[in-house]
């Protein structure tokens, strides 16, 4: 089967900075895939690329095997829902409905219906009205009744209260259930993501840190923790993500796709969320790095 | 898309059709009788020779009206370029809705020619409309004051006005395209089409077609001691450029029949010691040392005979009222191309630069 999305060596700059870079990954179909990084990692500039918004500067990508927003037959493909939702303020929610309808050959207007009474949402109600939880739902109504094979979602819970945001996400759970389809969804916050995501990428300084299933990476990241000793040390196959030390002892997180044998390292669960901070903190640690290295060229 | 883009353009499309409507029963329920008095009364004081009361009555009529509708027309390309044309874009691109527009099945080409084009043709109706009613309301009053060729009132009748609104309405996508915010490219769109208007018709439109000259001869008797040639020579509804006062060299020394010295225009004789001369010009031999002009009609016809034999001329430069279709012609295909130039920076712009 095609993978979802495919990108390889893709970038995006801005003038003269690199938003995304180097970015090479492939999220398998049939997943609901979370990308998750801080604010500024690159998160929107991915997915606007995936959904063919913006253009690669360097790279190529491939939505559902083919190039985003090529014609209108990949367009009705993909469904996107923006950052902040956007919708148009004057227009009502029925109205909305019949913009879909008119712009999306597969339009699914039984589906879109039954959502809007579902949400009990008033069909007379402009959408500039509407509640920022109720916006998000509406959007997510668009783009679910185009009946796209890949759904992509940037922060589309951001911006919501929390209960708001488990609705949002209960929804889209049961649409991804019922109607078969691949999701790619952005957050900066992993308990957003841990809910409902079989799949993670992490993002961080503009490159892809990880990628992988998340049940994988529960079960190939694990915390060192023992006598202090240095990262370096490591044997082959285990690599360090993170190190602290005190005086006498070493804490490490480590990716190992076998089991820890060393019987001096008392080896410790992580949660998902472990496993991205450290991810994160590591990008954060190069770049630190690559920036002091340049200096001391200087 | 495209009921799309008329459900979105409605409400404005809508006031600006309501309004053209009150206008027309404005110029329905008024123009026949302006015409109608023009026929009955005006006609036949031609014909006697005898129009001085009637004139005044029939310039007078619905003056309210006469003095509206011209501004109408000359605002109404300004209006279109402002409320339809700088938010068409501006706006998507300001409340983020864009995003949402280029995510449905349909590519940013055809969203963008479909806005365009509604737009676009909404805005060349309106204008064209207006104007058939202005240019037909106006139609008697034009006769009588020949005046639609001159550069007050060329915008203001026949089909000029669509290429207007067509260049005004681009101008305010492309503003609002570049400047991303409405208000700014409202601005950006009324500078422009106050520019390009002004541009045209005080730099471009004399030029359009190389002008007709002709020459006569300058007549004592008028105002300043000279009496413009125009009235009887040209077309009273052609359009002068220019009424140049010309020496034997062809030089221009002067305007309308009279010579310029020292900042005053005349026709000036000076008498001396060595006789007659005309200021500016020369001498005048063929006038006797003694002669005081302008004093008896001998003289007069002495200082007329020196004019002609100095070769003094006066040398009309205009368009004939016979070009005014065919300066319609250009000047509308002139902002239609501007319209359709913007329009491709639109596509362009829209496809590559705005990812």
């Amino acid at each position: 089967m095609t993978a979802a999305l495919h990108t390889q060596d893709l970038g995006k700059r801005y003038r003269g900075r690199w938003a995304l870079r180097g970015c090479t990954l492939t999220v398998p179909p049939g997943r609901v895939a979370g990308l998750v990084g801080p604010n500024g990692a690159g998160k929107s500039t991915l997915l606007q690329l995936a959904v063919g918004l913006l253009r690669p500067s360097a790279g190529t990508v491939e939505v559902l095997g083919g190039p985003p927003a090529h014609d209108p037959e990949q367009l009705a493909r993909v469904g996107y829902v923006a950052q902040d939702t956007p919708v148009y303020a004057a227009l009502s929610v029925r109205e909305h409905l019949r913009f879909g309808a008119w712009l999306n050959p597969r339009w699914d207007n039984e589906l879109a219906g039954r959502r809007i009474a579902q949400l009990d949402l008033d069909p007379g109600q402009r959408a500039g009205k509407l509640s920022g939880g109720q916006r998000a739902q509406l959007a997510l109504t668009l783009a679910l009744a185009k009946r796209p094979g890949l759904l992509i979602l940037d922060e589309p819970v951001a911006s919501l209260d929390p209960l708001a945001r488990r609705e949002f996400l209960r929804h889209l759970m049961e649409a991804v259930a019922e109607h078969e389809v691949s999701v790619l969804l952005s957050s900066h916050l992993v308990t957003d993501l841990e809910r409902v995501c079989d799949y993670l990428i992490v993002l961080a300084a503009g490159h892809v840190q990880v990628t992988g299933e998340v049940e994988q990476l529960l079960a190939t990241h694990h915390r060192l923790t023992g006598p202090r000793r240095d990262p370096a040390a490591m044997p082959g196959g285990q690599q360090v993500i993170e190190a602290s030390h005190t005086d006498r002892q070493s804490t490490l997180i480590v990716r190992s796709e076998g089991p820890i044998h060393d019987p001096a390292w008392t080896v410790g669960q992580l949660s998902l969320e472990d496993v991205v901070l450290a991810y994160m903190g590591q990008a954060n640690c190069a770049g630190q790095a690559s920036r002091s290295g340049l200096e001391a060229v200087r | 898309m495209i009921r799309f883009t008329l459900r979105q353009f409605r409400a404005s499309a809508a006031t600006a059709y309501a309004a053209m409507a009150v206008i027309a029963i404005v110029l329905a329920v008024t123009g026949p009788r302006l015409a109608h008095y023009y026929d009955a009364h005006v006609v036949g004081c031609q014909a006697a020779g005898n129009c001085n009361a009637v004139t005044e009555t029939f310039l007078g009529f619905y003056h309210a009206v006469q003095a509206s509708l011209g501004p109408v027309l000359l605002v109404l390309p300004a209006l279109i370029g402002i409320f339809w044309g700088a938010p068409l874009l501006a706006h998507e691109l300001e409340t983020g809705t864009f995003r949402l527009a280029w995510t449905q099945s349909l590519t940013r080409n055809r969203w963008l020619a479909v806005k365009m084009g509604v737009g676009g043709l909404a805005a060349m109706a309106a204008a064209g409309l207006l104007s058939l009613m202005v240019t037909w309301w106006f139609s008697p009053l034009d006769r009588w004051n020949g005046n639609r060729f001159t550069p007050a009132m060329f915008g203001e009748r026949g089909i000029v006005p669509i290429g207007y609104a067509a260049f005004a309405f681009a101008f305010g996508v492309v503003g609002g395209l570049l400047i991303r915010r409405t208000v700014p490219a409202m601005a950006a769109t009324l500078v422009a089409y106050l520019a390009a208007r002004l541009g045209m018709t005080y730099l471009v439109r004399p030029h359009l077609m190389t002008p007709l000259r002709v020459t006569t001869a300058v007549l004592l008797g008028g105002k300043n001691g000279a009496a413009p040639a125009s009235a009887s020579t040209l077309n009273p509804q052609d359009w002068v450029l220019a009424s140049n006062t010309i020496n034997a060299a062809g030089h221009v020394i002067g305007q309308d029949g009279t010579i310029t010295v020292n900042g005053t225009q005349g026709i000036m004789f000076a008498t001396g010691p060595g006789g007659v001369s005309l200021a500016g010009v020369g001498r005048c031999p063929n006038i006797p040392a003694g002669t005081v002009p302008g004093r008896d009609p001998h003289s007069s016809s002495l200082l007329q005979a020196c004019i002609t034999r100095l070769g003094i001329r006066q040398e009309l430069v205009y368009q004939p009222i016979s070009r005014y279709w065919a300066f319609q012609g250009l000047e509308l295909a002139i902002f239609l191309a501007a319209a359709l130039a913007l329009a491709g920076i639109c596509f362009w712009w829209v496809r590559r630069r705005l990812t």
